[in-house]
């Protein structure tokens, strides 16, 4: 099913929930709405539920505009963070629900119950009721009775935020697998960016209530359109610096007080055209401790991740963050020198946020 | 490493543990002490009291101011009611008022009511709710002046002086219809009770479940249906339990508004003769001895519909121990 969102406004009051957004998802698609808590991803979603009335814009699912729409006649399945599984009915009862309020006869109830227990690996559970059951357990519960009807969309709404990290990492997988072999147009709302980035096919980006970027997953990665965009995708976060841009020798030069980096010519074109500073984005893995390199600076602090160290440099007053491979053994105090990979740094303006290199 | 063996307590130790055993102890009677007064002195000393006096025949004729002359008289009171001609009608009427306002207004009506006060815009469902919960706050003597005084007969009444300025014939509707009235009246009172109970309920099912049911594919009476009902079953069986023996033991209200008439024992109830009898007599004389039989017949038929209501509800279940969770 194909969803046209159209200048999508969902007011409470005053208070905003979501503002003119436009987006079209296509048929099949697995897209995330990614951002932080309290930007209006719950509020779309329940929007596109029914649960909301718009306040204004258009909701098309298909051809069919939806905004007046019941939610029983929008044929939609929803997963929610809180499983939303009903506790006085079984593991039956619950998943075969969205059965008994079509009218579905008892032996078609049963065999579709089932099959989709079976599907989702609870076909032992069906007695037990939603509290006797792990968290784990009780999703795979609220996924199987949101697929039994055979919606035409299907809505998460962060549903594996309140599971541990193993079972967030299986669960993903699953959930990825069974939209692309059941081919149900998804729409994914998640905080959590390594989420959106491994499972959708393209996210939406939104904060305060505002669209921000609507990009597949490497897209936005390599060319964020917007400052937010830029610090919000990526773990641990870009590094931002307000720096000068101007021509020097046939190149350009980025600088910030002490910091003097060498900047190509279509990167320093596109940001040298601007009066005044820039705002610099450059991801930590695009600076290496070098031994001879384009900035000193000194180590504040190593927080060993594990597999890598995630190292806090300042030079001067500014800070940044990157990694090193553990066995460098980088301590604090140390003095190191440090390479930028220009090629890869981001500008944009410091007072629309956009990016000055991809232009809308 | 050593083996973790438990060591034998020394008798310091031993008479320490004692001592924090007692602490606890007195700890939790001296939380429970003061609802354990007010039960003692309000609940088991007045039921003792009536108790004693039931099985006497301490009357205003033959009160003096030496009461040693009041007499045992065993069970004499309690023949004498089952004797009582009015005795049934009145036990009647009374099974009669209690379920017929609990099943139409205390429960049914509240539950409407904090249905559609909480399926309405929020600051509207509180206006409505507080509009419902007027009659209970109201003093019952002023409560009862207003209905006595929108119903009085021609040419008192409001409702009569609206019909006689239509041409409308007028009526005196408590004569008429006092069984109506008594419920009613009794009624409105009764909503907020369960109104409160039932809303506060409601709007403790979380969000997501509510929601999840219209996407599942619900209409809304269906989820009240299915989803609301089922979820707010104790609350529910909580209040008819408990406004069944605050509906027995009520009688202000009758007593202003038919005071059991008109005629005979009409709208007289069980405990409004135990307080006619008791301290109101028509005939002046005020039988303590006689009323306080009603009195414990009433306390008696409470007690056991109580031990009925949690038997067969179940509310042994609701206060269990919950489960481990296995999250
Ligand atoms: N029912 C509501 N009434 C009033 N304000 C709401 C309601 N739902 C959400 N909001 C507000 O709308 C904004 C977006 O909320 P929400 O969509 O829940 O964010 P998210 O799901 O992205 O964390 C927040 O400011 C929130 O306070
Ligand atoms: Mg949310």
């Amino acid at each position: 099913m194909e969803i046209r969102i159209d200048n999508l406004t969902k007011k409470f009051g005053d208070v905003v929930g979501v503002e003119d957004l436009t987006l079209h998802i296509e048929d099949g698609e697995f897209v995330a709405f990614l951002g932080p808590s309290g930007c209006g991803k719950t509020t779309t979603l329940l929007t596109l539920a029914g649960i909301y009335k718009p306040t204004d814009g258009l909701i098309r699912f298909g051809d069919r505009v939806v905004n007046t729409v019941q939610p029983k006649d929008r044929n939609i399945g929803m997963v929610f963070q809180s499983y939303a599984l009903y506790p006085h009915m079984t593991i039956f009862q619950n998943i075969a629900y969205p059965l008994k309020l079509k009218k579905a006869p008892k032996n078609v109830q049963n065999e579709q119950v089932r099959q989709v227990a079976n599907v989702m690996g609870i076909g032992e559970l069906l007695d037990r009721r939603p509290g006797q059951l792990s968290g784990g357990q009780q999703q795979r519960v609220a996924l199987g009775r949101a697929l039994v009807k055979e919606p035409d969309v299907l809505l998460f709404d962060e549903p594996l935020s309140n599971l541990d990290a193993r079972l967030r990492l299986t669960m993903r997988g699953e959930i990825k697998h069974l939209q692309k072999n059941l081919g149900i147009t998804s729409i994914y709302v998640t905080h959590d960016q390594v989420e959106a980035m491994t499972m959708a096919d393209r996210i939406a980006v939104m904060n305060g209530g505002h669209l921000q970027a609507f990009d597949a997953p490497d897209e936005l990665y390599d060319r964020p359109k917007t400052r937010f965009v830029a610090g919000f995708v990526g773990n641990p976060p870009m590094n931002f610096l307000d720096v000068e841009v101007s021509p020097a020798n046939g190149q350009f030069l980025a600088q910030a007080d002490s910091i003097e980096l060498p900047l190509g010519v279509e990167r320093g074109e596109a940001s040298a055209g601007h009066r005044g500073t820039v705002v610099m984005g450059i991801r930590p893995e695009d600076i290496q401790i070098v031994d001879e390199g384009d900035v000193r600076g000194e180590i504040f602090v190593v927080e060993p991740l594990g597999r890598e160290d995630l190292i806090d440099v300042r030079i001067g007053p500014h800070s940044f963050i990157l990694l090193a491979d553990t066995e460098k053994q980088h301590r604090a105090g140390e003095l190191v020198s440090l390479n930028f990979d220009m090629t890869q740094a981001q500008f944009f303006d410091p007072q629309t946020e956009r990016s000055l290199l991809w232009h809308q | 490493m050593s083996e973790p063996v438990a060591k034998p307590k020394s008798s310091a130790a031993l008479v320490q543990s004692r001592r924090n055993a007692l602490r606890s102890y007195l700890g939790a009677y001296g939380f429970m002490a003061p609802a354990g007064v007010l039960v003692i002195i309000f609940f088991l000393i007045p039921v003792a009291i009536v108790l004693y006096l039931s099985v006497t025949n301490l009357a205003s004729s033959n009160f003096t101011s030496d009461l040693a002359k009041m007499e045992f008289i065993g069970l004499k009171n309690y023949q004498t009611l089952l004797n009582d001609q009015f005795a049934r009608k009145i036990f009647f009427n009374t099974i009669f008022y209690v379920l017929v306002t609990l099943s139409l207004f205390n429960v049914s009506l509240a539950l409407i009511v904090s249905l559609l006060t909480t399926h309405i815009d929020r600051s509207a469902g509180f206006v409505f709710r507080a509009l419902w919960i007027l009659p209970r706050i109201t003093s019952p003597v002023v409560y009862i002046l207003i209905w006595k005084r929108m119903m009085a007969e021609a040419p008192f009444g409001i409702l009569n002086q609206f019909n006689e300025f239509l041409g409308q014939p007028t009526y005196n509707y408590v004569a008429t219809n006092p069984w109506v009235f008594v419920v009613v009246v009794n009624g409105f009172i009764g909503v907020s009770f369960g109104m409160i109970i039932f809303t506060s309920a409601i709007e403790s099912i979380p969000k997501d479940l509510l929601n999840a049911s219209l996407v599942d594919g619900s209409s809304r009476m269906q989820r009240i249906r299915y989803v609301i009902l089922p979820l707010i079953r104790w609350p529910l069986l909580f209040v008819v339990t408990y406004q069944t023996l605050s509906l027995l033991t009520s009688f202000v209200e009758i007593q202003l508004l038919t005071d059991g008439g008109p005629g005979l024992y009409r709208t007289e109830v069980w405990s409004l003769t135990a307080y006619h009898r008791a301290l109101s007599n028509y005939f002046g004389n005020a039988q303590w001895g006689y009323g306080s039989a009603f009195a414990v017949l009433l306390v008696m038929i409470g007690v056991v519909l109580a031990v009925i209501y949690m038997r067969v509800f179940r509310f042994d279940e609701l206060v269990a121990e919950p489960r481990v969770e296995a999250l």
